[in-house]
């Protein structure tokens, strides 16, 4: 029933229904009438993303790994929530340079570089290389499993017979053919291919309509509906099995890292960044993408666990392989009309992801390898040709040509031993390395050529040696020994477990390494390396595309003057005579007229629309080849550029410096400021000490010599003034030694001995030291000191004279007769800590005092008369000593209250 | 008539040396041991000359030197103060202020009693 005259016919006939649409879209473009300009044709167009691999290979995953498929699917969803953010800015800056293609882009936003944009494409190409081949692969397969209807039945696949007799041949021939038909038309790549985008807006609906279908003939007319049918597949192990996390290869951690993959595919696959950013018509449009498109991923992956249960529970025996479920199963029920949708639906899945994927990449590989290659090697018959526009449009095609048969070859030698998916992924993983040099290119100015190409060659030699080598060992093609045992039996070199990374899914662990060396290289290399001008210009308009309205720029970089003519000249000769004239008159009429010598305005059109032609970088040199011999050659204009640059660093830098130079001086301001306080503070401090020692000198020195020069005074006079003379000189002797204490204090050369001592024992030794001042003033002192050792570390005697010093000063400020001193020792709340307590009946001292008393020769004043007086350095010397013990020292007193000393010192560890 | 000195100073030992010296002298002593009390004695009963120590609570000397000399019914009375400060600065700021002589402290027994016999006998 179903010939393959039938199948092939309906195949044509699809194909030329997508070939009228894209013509119509065509020509409505060139009418001005665009009918792409609407967002839902931009949605259903990213669906590009649903290849043949959607739309058979998750249905075959989904039958052995459950829901293994959803990553896939979520990455681009969470994407999807991250387009306006990232997708906007990347869509922005496209636009403003011209920018065809992702090499184009990594290379344009890394100072032109030839080399990137090189490396770039070749990556490219070796990454989809598995794609590619899928897609045949689903293709040819699908094509062998329809024609056995109504048996349904792999076919027998062999890559013996020859490639002549290969279905997926036939049908590698006939891609290039709609390929090169659909895809190079123009030679103009920034010029959207708008019918091409019409094409895949309706063949994204054709397969979506179809696999809904299919999901909803087998669960409601095989099954009795979602219901009967899980509840089937619930009564398996082995089924129910699929609708739980356990048979995720790599479990969640393979699970994350294929959406991380994914997410970065969606952005960085060829024909993503096609239909996403070249063809984009208009920045609104991306906001209702956003969740317009996720609806779509939903939709079609509504059916996907429905069919593969389905597809497990009809085919039992595994007569078709669960790649093949979608097809099969209509097969099985006797539809062939529906069977044959199907085949068209994977089909031109296939087809348009083939198209978009060539058509990007042949224009790279023109314009990033080919172009660039030809200019160097400049060959003899290249020289005279005026028009190059029919030899680009020959690269592309030869390019489409080679592509979709590496892709065969891929297939027919190593592609054929793997599932749809595992070679798609190998893509995906190939794709994720752009994401590095782009997406931190877009945020980070300092990220630079050397650090994108250091980046970028570290990650894609990771790729190949953890993903690309171990699927062709895999395929016999080289030794297999190498993935089991690491090459030369070195183990840690396992392509699997690198570096004793063993245990992980191997997408998860390419994706790991990969990304590591990628990012890492590409932040050193940055980090290491100073960006000349041109990438600094690059690099600042990629980052602030937003704030900028316009780009002015590089167009500063075209200071030289030339021949309007040769500009002309130039750009004929890549986009032929007529697109160039039409050109040139646009400017005309948009900048009326143009003067003869070019200015740099002009200079900066003409290379725009060549980089539409043959990429950034490659217009520069061309660009730059005529320029120069003129006033400014681009190196002079490259180094004025650099010079003043520089002139702004130095500036800068400059600034800066006057800033540290402000700080420091405002710094040495503030040390001087310190140091005369310092000064001053001593300066007073020998007044004042000076003023201590003199007043009991002027005692002695009087008395003395009143009684030597009265030689008769009586002998209770004469004892008195010599009692005087005496209690001065005691005085002055305490003072002398305080003062030097505290001067060693201060300079830290105190000798501390450091013993453990009793603190009771210290206590009652000073008690016994002051008695007789408390029997002289007879001032009554009562002691609660426990009765127990209270053991701390510390210098017995200068603690000893903490305590005479405080009793001292308490019996000194008491009333005589009523005076009343208490002692007390007693451990708080921390039992590490104990207190002396010494309390006076005294006059009590104001609380703005409680702390100046603390301060040297700080006396209380006090009215009294004849008020005992002290040196005014015994408090603070106590303080020192406590404070060196660990301790601290305050007072607790209010006016006619009386007075608390306490002194709080840490007990023995 | 003996003249009246007013004898000033917070250490009690210096004023009782003060006071030995000035009764010796044939002079009619009083004490005071603060800044206060001082005005008060010299509110009292004006005395004919006034030995006013600097370091002192309640009004230090520089003070008290001002209220006498701000007083009209004490224009005649004679002022020389005692410091142990032997700054330059603290004898100029004692003159600008209308101290009419400056001891240091230590001083000679011999010289104080001079120098206050010499500034009683100017004034006549």
């Amino acid at each position: 029933m179903l010939s393959d005259g039938v199948i092939i016919a309906s195949s044509m006939i699809y194909m030329g229904v997508l070939f009228g649409i894209a013509y119509y879209g065509d020509q409505r473009a060139d009418a001005d009438r665009s009918i792409i300009a609407n967002p839902y044709i931009y949605t259903l167009s990213l669906a590009i993303y649903c290849t043949a691999w959607t739309f058979y290979g998750s249905v075959g995953l989904a039958a052995t790994s459950g829901v293994d498929f959803l990553p896939v699917y979520l990455g681009p969803t969470l994407m999807a929530v991250l387009f306006w953010v990232v997708l906007r800015r990347i869509v922005r800056i496209t636009k403003a340079h011209r920018i065809t293609s992702i090499a184009d882009f990594a290379a344009s936003r890394y100072g032109k570089s030839g080399l990137l944009a090189g490396m770039v494409t070749v990556i490219v190409v070796l990454g989809i290389l598995p794609y590619i081949s899928i897609q045949l692969k689903a293709i040819a397969t699908s094509f062998s499993l329809l024609r056995q209807y109504p048996q349904v039945a792999m076919p027998a696949f062999s890559t013996q017979q020859p490639f002549w007799a290969d279905t997926t041949f036939m049908v590698a021939l006939v891609l290039i053919m709609f390929a090169i038909l659909f895809g190079t038309r123009h030679i103009d790549t920034t010029e959207r291919h708008e019918g091409m985008v019409t094409a895949v807006a309706f063949e994204s609906l054709f397969k979506l309509v179809v696999f809904v279908l299919v999901g909803i003939v087998v669960t409601f007319s095989m099954f009795d509906g979602p219901g009967a049918l899980f509840q089937q597949a619930a009564a398996q192990p082995e089924l129910a099995k699929l609708m739980r996390f356990e048979v995720v290869p790599g479990g969640y951690g393979g699970w994350l890292s294929l959406t991380f993959l994914s997410m970065m595919a969606f952005l960085f696959l060829p024909r993503q960044f096609q239909v996403l950013v070249v063809e984009n018509v208009n920045e609104a449009h991306i906001r209702k993408a956003t969740w317009l498109f996720p609806l779509y991923l939903f939709a079609i992956n509504l059916f996907v666990l429905p069919i593969a249960l389905g597809g497990r529970l009809i085919f039992t025996s595994g007569e078709v392989d669960a790649d093949m479920f979608v097809l099969g199963l209509p097969m099985m029920l006797h539809l062939p009309d529906l069977a044959l949708l199907v085949f068209l639906g994977g089909l031109s899945a296939a087809t348009s992801m083939i198209l978009f994927e060539t058509v990007a990449l042949s224009t790279m590989i023109c314009n990033d390898l080919v172009i660039p290659l030809l200019l160097r090697a400049n060959p003899r018959w290249l020289a005279g040709r005026a028009d190059w526009s029919g030899l680009l449009l020959g690269v592309r095609r030869a390019g489409i040509a080679a592509i979709i048969l590496l892709g065969y070859l891929y297939f027919r030698f190593v592609g054929e031993s793997y599932a749809l998916v595992a070679s798609g992924l190998i893509s995906f993983a190939a794709a994720a390395q752009f994401a590095p040099p782009i997406l931190i290119g877009l945020y980070w100015k300092r990220a630079n050529r050397r650090g994108a190409l250091i980046g970028l060659s570290g990650g894609f030699l990771v790729w190949a040696y953890t993903l690309l080598l171990p699927a062709m060992a895999r395929s016999g093609w080289i030794g297999v020994s190498f993935v089991d045992h690491g090459p030369f039996g070195l183990e840690l070199l396992k392509p699997y477990a690198l570096f004793g990374l063993r245990d992980m899914d191997p997408y998860m662990h390419a994706v790991f390494w990969s990304m590591l060396a990628n990012v890492g290289g590409l932040v050193f290399g940055s980090m290491l390396s100073r960006p000349d001008a041109i990438e600094q210009v690059q690099g600042s308009q990629f980052v602030n595309i937003l704030e900028r309205e316009r780009h002015d720029g590089d167009s500063l970089l075209w200071r030289g003057v030339v021949e309007t003519t040769e500009l002309y000249d130039l750009l004929a000769r890549f986009l032929g005579p007529p697109r160039a004239s039409e050109a040139f008159d646009r400017y005309a009429r948009d900048h009326g007229g143009y003067p003869l010598q070019a200015d740099s305005r002009l200079i900066h059109y003409t290379e725009r629309l060549l980089a539409g032609a043959i990429g950034a970088a490659s217009a520069r040199v061309m660009i730059s080849s005529i320029v120069m011999g003129e006033v400014l050659s681009i190196e002079e204009v490259m180094t004025i550029l650099d010079e003043s640059t520089q002139v702004i660093e130095y500036s800068r830098r400059l600034e800066q410096k006057s800033a540290e130079l402000e700080a420091a001086s405002a710094e040495l301001r503030e040390a001087n400021h310190r140091l005369r306080e310092l000064d001053r503070l001593k300066d007073e401090f020998i007044s004042t000490v000076t003023h201590e020692l003199r007043t009991p000198l002027t005692s002695i020195r009087a008395f003395s010599e009143i009684l030597l020069a009265n030689p008769e005074m009586d002998v209770d006079q004469r004892s008195k003034f010599l009692s005087i003379i005496v209690k001065e000189s005691e005085r002055l002797t305490r003072l002398i030694n305080q003062v030097l204490d505290m001067a060693k204090m201060d300079s830290g050369r105190t000798e501390w001995s450091v013993e453990t001592l009793d603190l009771r024992t210290l206590i009652q030794d000073a008690i016994t030291s002051t008695s007789q001042l408390f029997r002289d003033k007879a001032v009554a002192l009562h002691e609660s000191l426990g009765d127990q050792p209270v053991l701390v570390t510390g210098d017995h005697d200068r603690l000893t004279q903490v305590v005479i010093n405080l009793l001292s000063n308490a019996v000194k400020f008491c009333p005589e007769q009523t005076g009343e001193v208490v002692i007390r020792l007693r451990s708080v709340a921390d039992p590490d800590r104990w207190r002396i307590e010494v309390v006076d009946n005294g006059p009590g001292i104001a609380r703005d005092q409680h702390k100046l008393i603390f301060e040297k020769f700080h006396q209380v004043n006090d009215s009294l008369s004849g008020k005992p007086k002290g040196t005014g350095l015994g408090l603070p010397i106590s303080q020192k000593i406590v404070e060196h013990h660990g301790g601290r020292i305050w007072v607790e007193s209010e006016i006619r209250q009386g007075a608390t000393f306490i002194v709080e010192l840490p007990g023995q560890a | 008539m003996a003249n009246k000195i007013l004898v000033v100073d917070d250490e009690p030992n210096i004023v009782l040396s003060l006071e030995f010296l000035m009764k010796q002298a044939g002079f009619q002593v009083r004490t005071a041991s603060d800044g206060e009390a001082a005005l008060a004695a010299v509110a009292a009963e004006a005395p004919d000359l006034v030995l006013l120590d600097v370091m002192m609570p309640r009004k230090n000397g520089y003070e008290v030197c001002q209220a006498i000399r701000a007083n009209p019914d004490c224009k005649d009375v004679r002022i020389i103060m005692l410091t142990a400060k032997g700054r330059e600065v603290e004898r100029e700021k004692g003159l600008a202020l209308g101290a009419d002589d400056y001891i240091t402290k230590p001083f000679s027994t011999q010289e104080v009693v001079e120098r206050v016999r010499e500034l009683l006998a100017e004034a006549g």
